[in-house]
């Protein structure tokens, strides 16, 4: 979230697209019935189904799953068509003035430089002409048509409300209704905050379904101000810390990037990590990165990070492949290509598409290695389940351990939020039987690991041998010494140049923020855009002062937020030109003449004068960007393409399938069904229910109680054209496999009309499997394809093609 | 830690809406009565109060965690009971219906209590010692990353990496454990690393 | 939003209210306290209703209830009818409004309703089973509750549950253990978007009043309160869209009133002797161990209007 929980009080119109606040972030949404309580709010919600959250909205809008771009493009569209626009906003603050390349245009679907044998472009067209001062050409008159703005509008002419009509299902009256809706904030003082989750990232397009919305929020001057933003509403409790921390194959904690093996050393590696500000003045803070990625290396090696050595640069393993995501490691496995696998509170034989294909790849491990408080699916995919888990143990070779750990109960510790609030907790109970620690499992087989190494040697010994591990009880780390080590602390002295007397930093002290960090290795940080979580005046995270002074929700004395506290990101663009507050009403911070301050911790440098520096200091231009230049795979521009299963083929640019880069592997591609299969005629999506959390509250009793047993829903309609009876028994299958469920028959799903053709959708909410207190189930993921987005390689859960029957149900029940 | 913030704060800073509830005046006139037979005895009452946040999704609702039994005392610690936490900015007291039945996932019947092993092709687990588990997995990490890293690619360029062996790390687990999760998975070298972002 | 209750004490303090706040005890005399306590009530705002069933969750774990794993049949409600191990229920109706032509999908929190005038304990022949404080909690006393099942028939809104263990009466009882140390009842308390809040009647009718305009400006023109005068008002209490048409709301009566029986059945409890009391509640239970699930049967009904001495009105 670029804001936080208690900012969406603040706001004039809710809308959710793209997930389903009430349904799965209950708590949460209290804050949409507050701002529509008492400022009059309304909320919006654009949905296949009508949802929980759609039970408590002003208007809602049915949409084909897979199709908001479309949808987004046509109100963008709508807004410049109709100048609702936040100009001043839009011109200032957004690089809607810069000129593009002539190189760069899209057509039939595709952008400059498309190669179909590699799936991918050749992005270089897709930037800016950048001047003989070094820096981007810019026309502030917006008269240039190579300027964005101009192909922008160009870019989104085609979706008008009839064509969103035909791509959507979207009756044009509603869109119309919600456009009209949605225009109305381009005032400076009304405010519309985008709420949106799974919905829009599990597609192979996700990625682009939230820059499209992002892209609204600029041009209607909604970023940065209280009760506006782009609020990605984050599924587990720590998932967000756990990508601040960098727990994935590319990435080093802080967002900060694992090298290429194309980086072959520091220099190099650093050498597009140079952040030029592309406008004069500009404050462009990835500059620092030096600074960031020597900390972390020192907190990661300690002494043995020397500016000899780069800073241990070579212990970093090298990428050969943008990532290994799950959808990678689980082909490897496929193709047996891996040995050891470890599930760390996660059940992957659940969470990954393709059921069938995940239990065979774990069947061609050597060994599977499962911590978790619980038992999970996948620490017993060997073990026969019937018709759930048709497997048979002898024939499967892998060996299981299955190690158990405490739970959030029993442990202590921070967990950030999705409005980036590191909270602390207190373990409360004594763990069950031998469950032990996470902290405790890993710092063993990492000594376990040092000692095989020390005793024996072997390959590349030294990042294991050489590892900060200075804990005092080295077999479980305890919560405040790995916070602190995050956090950052001084590895020697530093002296102030100007009286070498004095110093700057004392060695041993922790850090209070990240702009102390230093590239000299003087300093250490696990993780710098947490740095301020542990300083020398304590946890900052175990903060409990709930005051709020201006009642604007920002909370600033309870826990941490990073990056420096700050609970709005961008909030210096909440501010027009001068830095006066859009809506005084609605004031954040200000300009007082010499310094920013308000009731948040200015985006921005303190004393950085309004019209000198841009809002969006991350990015080199100090613009926020309506072109992405080449950031993503498939577009500087987001542009309408179809699910890689669609009930109807794209009217847009009929010869394309899927998203044009989207990663496929060759096995999985012969399990996708055709467009328009009338073998699979329907679309299909997989989703939560606010009775279950995933896979872990079917061990739980109470929410079994409350929702007992694996459903599918489905219209009125298609139950008549099927003759499935309310509460009877269905087969769903698609391509990849077959599922026995319960049937719920709703008015909630309604048959959708694209382009002439009926449309029915087949819901499939996600939560049963074979273990638990829970009926025994069916996952959905015996039936999603295994595809990923363009980007970041989410499954496409939430769109893909199935047929129905009615059945007899399973022979036992 | 404060613990011991004032549960009254919120009625002090939150004005909107109608004045503070008058629940506090709905002492009746301090009738002191011994309690009527319909009335249960306060299940709270003698309980340790422990601040913690909803292990779900990341609203983070703060909970209160009550037990019989300190561990601040260096005693065994049983919970009892969880409810929201009413100080808490987010969710003021509330919680979703998972929230509300944490209780019943501290004590669900299939938490794991000890070390499993299954051997190839075998039907079921049978239990480890956790010396054999760590003893175990360290020897299986260690020939396979002996055997299957690569130090230099075709070029000569040296990558050490090791993607034979992956990680896949928690979502619910805290941001400590995550570092320390890291240190490890990160200094062997490990690529096929991922979390739950996606799913 | 309506401020939060402080969080629950550990140390709580002597209950505020008990034995002498009686107002009503079932087939009993009370001396009627000298001084009242203030009437409390639950508002459940069904338009801010999200049909979470947090409620339910915080219902049957403050209670220490084990409900049963069912089976979906075809609806969210869940179990599909309450229990004596579920004393709340969320109740989902799929309505399409012939006016806009919109659905609506109505979710309604069943449960009891604590009636002014309850008609449970009017309708109960066992002394002390139901008793009512002045504060308007009804409650269940279960030592003293014979497992009939007349509450159940005096109960215009369907409440009370037999329970197949100790086959006595079940209900929600306001979470009065909580109220009595000054929280507010468990489901209250979890209810995510605040639709159940709590506090004096007072209180909770200009809650309401404030709730119906924002509603009104929303185009419901007959969003209302449910305090329904049939039963002499409600401790629990609902703001309803459209309050013109309460059974809209999975059958929520529209207007609700105590079976004329049960006041005949009063009579018996003041005039019949407790011989003649004590012969009708064994028989009672019999029926109910020979027949299964208690329910006032007409044979019952029957022998209540001969040991009243008359046909009811």
């Amino acid at each position: 979230m670029t804001n936080a929980w208690t900012d969406i009080k603040n706001t004039d119109l809710v809308v959710i697209m793209g997930g389903n606040a009430a349904e799965a972030h209950p708590c949460g949404f209290k804050w949409v019935t507050e701002a529509k309580a008492n400022r009059g709010a309304k909320l919006i919600v654009v949905d296949p189904r009508y949802t929980r959250s759609a039970a408590v909205s002003d208007y809602y809008a049915p949409i084909r799953q897979g199709s908001d771009i479309a949808f987004l493009l046509g109100v963008i569209n709508y807004c410049i068509q109709n100048d609702k626009v936040q100009w001043d906003y839009v011109k200032a603050f957004t690089n809607a003035a810069y000129v593009v390349k002539d190189g760069f245009a899209y057509q039939d679907g595709l952008f400059t430089g498309y190669d179909e044998v590699k799936r991918d472009y050749n992005r270089s067209s897709w930037d800016y002409v950048i001047g003989e001062d070094g820096y981007a050409v810019v026309d502030e008159t917006l008269q240039n048509p190579r300027c964005v703005w101009n192909l922008l509008k160009q870019h989104v002419s085609v979706y008008t409300p009839e064509m969103v009509n035909r791509i959507c299902g979207t009756p044009k009256d509603k869109f119309l209704k919600i456009c009209e809706m949605i225009a109305e904030c381009s005032s400076p003082t009304r405010t519309m905050t985008s709420m949106y989750a799974l919905g829009w990232t599990q597609h192979s397009k996700g990625a682009q379904n939230i820059r499209a919305m992002a892209m609204v929020q600029l041009i209607l001057g909604n970023i940065g101000v209280r009760g506006g933003g782009m609020n990605a509403l984050r599924g587990h409790s720590n998932i967000q810390g756990l990508t601040d921390l960098g727990l994935m194959s590319n990435l080093i904690p802080g967002y900060l990037t694992i090298p290429t093996e194309k980086e072959a050393d520091f220099p190099t590696y650093m050498s597009t990590r140079g952040f030029k500000p592309l406008r004069p003045n500009q404050m462009s803070y990835w500059q620092n990165y030096r600074k960031f990625f020597v900390s972390f290396q020192k907190a990661m090696w300690g002494a043995a990070a020397t500016p000899a050595n780069d800073y241990a640069y070579q212990w970093l393993p090298k990428l050969d492949v943008p990532s290994y995501d799950v959808l990678r490691a689980f082909e490897l496995m496929h193709q047996g290509k891996m040995n050891v696998y470890f599930c760390q509170g996660f059940n992957p034989l659940q969470a990954f598409p393709n059921k069938a294909k995940l239990a065979e790849s774990l069947a061609r491990l050597k060994l599977l290695v499962i911590m978790d408080p619980l038992e999970t699916e996948t620490a017993r995919f060997w073990e026969n389940h019937g018709i759930y888990n048709a497997a048979d143990p002898a024939a499967i070779q892998t060996e299981v351990i299955q190690l158990p750990t405490t739970c959030f109960a029993e442990d202590e510790g921070s967990l950030v939020n999705s409005g980036r609030w590191l909270q602390w907790h207190w373990p409360a109970g004594s763990p069950p039987g031998e469950a032990r620690t996470d902290s405790f499992i890993l710092a063993n087989i990492h000594l376990r690991l040092k000692e095989l190494y020390r005793k024996e040697g072997g390959a590349f010994p030294d990042p294991i041998l050489n590892l900060t591990w200075n804990y005092a009880n080295p077999e479980e780390p305890t919560a405040d010494e790995l916070a602190k080590e995050m956090n950052g602390y001084v590895v020697s002295d530093v002296l102030d140049p100007n009286d070498p007397t004095k110093k700057v930093l004392e060695a041993g002290k922790q850090l209070a923020t990240f702009g102390a960090l230093r590239d000299d290795g003087s300093t250490a940080a696990g993780c710098w855009i947490f740095t301020g979580c542990y300083t020398e005046a304590g946890n900052m995270m175990a903060r409990r002062d709930n005051s709020d002074p201006g009642d604007t929700g920002t909370y600033l004395k309870w826990s941490f937020a990073w990056p420096a506290n700050r609970r709005i990101l961008y909030n210096r663009a909440s501010c027009d030109l001068d830095g006066k507050p859009w809506d005084p009403s609605r004031k954040l911070i200000e300009w007082d003449g010499t310094k920013w301050s308000g009731y948040d911790v200015p985006d921005i440098a303190p004393t950085a004068k309004p019209r000198d520096v841009g809002p969006f200091i991350m990015n080199p231009e100090g613009v926020s960007r309506l072109f992405t230049r080449g950031m993503m795979r498939d577009g500087p521009f987001p542009a309408h393409y179809e699910p890689f299963e669609s009930p109807v083929v794209n009217v847009i640019a009929p010869k394309i399938k899927g998203n044009p880069v989207a990663r496929v592997f060759k096995d999985d591609l012969a399990q996708f069904a055709e467009t328009a299969s009338p073998e699979f005629p329907y679309a299909a999506t997989s989703y939560r229910l606010t009775e279950h959390f995933h896979y872990w509250t079917k061990n739980n009793h109470v929410n079994s109680v409350l929702q007992p047993e694996f459903f599918v829903e489905i219209s009125e309609e298609l139950a008549k054209e099927k003759g499935i009876a309310n509460g009877g028994w269905s087969r769903v299958w698609s391509k990849r496999g077959s599922v026995l469920a319960k049937t719920v028959v709703t008015k909630r799903i309604r048959p959708l009309v694209c382009d002439g053709k009926t449309v029915h959708i087949v819901g499939i909410p996600i939560h049963w499997g074979f273990i638990g207190a829970a009926r025994k189930g069916f996952g959905a993921n015996v039936l999603t394809p295994y595809v990923g987005d363009a980007n970041i390689e989410t499954p496409e859960f939430k769109a893909f093609l199935v047929n129905i029957e009615a059945s007899a149900g399973p022979a036992s029940a | 830690m404060n613990m011991e913030l004032s549960r009254r704060a919120f009625l002090r800073t939150a004005g909107a809406g109608l004045a503070g509830t008058t629940l506090g005046a709905m002492g009746f006139g301090e009738v002191e009565q011994a309690m009527a037979a319909a009335i249960r005895p306060f299940k709270l009452a003698n309980t340790t109060e422990t601040r913690n946040t909803c292990t779900y999704c990341s609203v983070a609702c703060g909970i209160i965690i009550y037990s019989k039994g300190d561990l601040r005392k260096g005693e065994r610690a049983d919970i009892t009971h969880i409810e929201g936490d009413s100080d808490h900015p987010t969710n003021r007291g509330t919680l979703c219906p998972k929230g509300a039945a944490l209780l019943d996932i501290v004590h669900a019947k299939t938490r794991l209590t000890r070390p499993m092993l299954r051997k190839a092709g075998a039907a079921s687990f049978e239990p480890i010692s956790w010396d054999e588990a760590f003893d175990k997995i360290a020897r299986a990490m260690k020939d396979d990353r002996d055997a299957n890293f690569v130090a230099t690619n075709k070029d000569g360029v040296t990558v050490n990496r090791w993607t034979t062996t992956g990680f896949l790390a928690a979502s619910a687990t805290t941001n400590e454990t995550a570092w320390c999760t890291y240190k490890v998975v990160r200094s062997t070298g490990m690529l096929v690393f991922d979390n739950q972002a996606r799913v | 939003m309506f401020p939060a209750i402080p969080n629950p004490p550990v140390t709580p303090p002597a209950p505020k209210f008990g034995e002498a706040d009686l107002v009503r005890r079932s087939a009993s005399e009370v001396t009627p306290p000298a001084t009242r306590l203030t009437e409390v009530a639950k508002l459940i705002d069904v338009s801010k209703c999200i049909g979470c069933k947090a409620c339910q969750a915080a219902c049957i774990e403050w209670n220490n209830l084990h409900e049963e794993i069912g089976y979906n049949t075809g609806f969210y409600t869940n179990p599909p009818d309450l229990t004596e191990n579920s004393f709340t229920l969320m109740r989902f109706t799929e309505w399409v409004n012939p006016e806009t032509d919109n659905l609506e999908w109505l979710i309604r929190k069943d449960g009891c309703m604590h009636c002014a005038d309850p008609g449970c304990l009017k309708a109960c022949p066992s002394p002390g089973a139901i008793v009512q404080y002045s504060n308007g909690i009804v409650d269940f006393v279960h030592e003293n509750c014979i497992g009939c099942g007349y509450c159940i028939k005096g109960c215009p809104f369907n409440i009370p549950r037999i329970s197949k263990v100790d086959h006595t009466a079940y209900k929600c009882t306001l979470c009065s253990d909580r109220v009595a140390v000054g929280q507010g009842p468990a489901c209250q308390k979890a209810c995510p978007t605040q639709a159940i809040v709590f506090g004096t009647k007072d209180e909770m009718k200009d809650w309401a009043d404030f709730r119906i305009k924002d509603l009104k400006s929303r185009g419901y023109d007959n969003a209302g309160l449910y305090d329904p005068q049939g039963v002499g008002g409600t401790h629990v209490m609902y703001v309803l869209q459209h309050a013109d048409k309460p059974s809209l709301y999975a059958g929520l009566p529209d207007n609700p009133r105590i079976s004329p029986l049960v006041e005949t059945w009063k009579g018996v409890t003041k005039y019949v002797g407790l011989a003649a009391m004590g012969f009708a509640v064994a028989a009672g239970f019999v029926h109910h161990l020979i027949a299964g699930p208690n329910r006032v049967s007409p044979e019952d009904e029957a022998e209540a209007e001969k040991l009243a001495g008359g046909k009811p009105t």
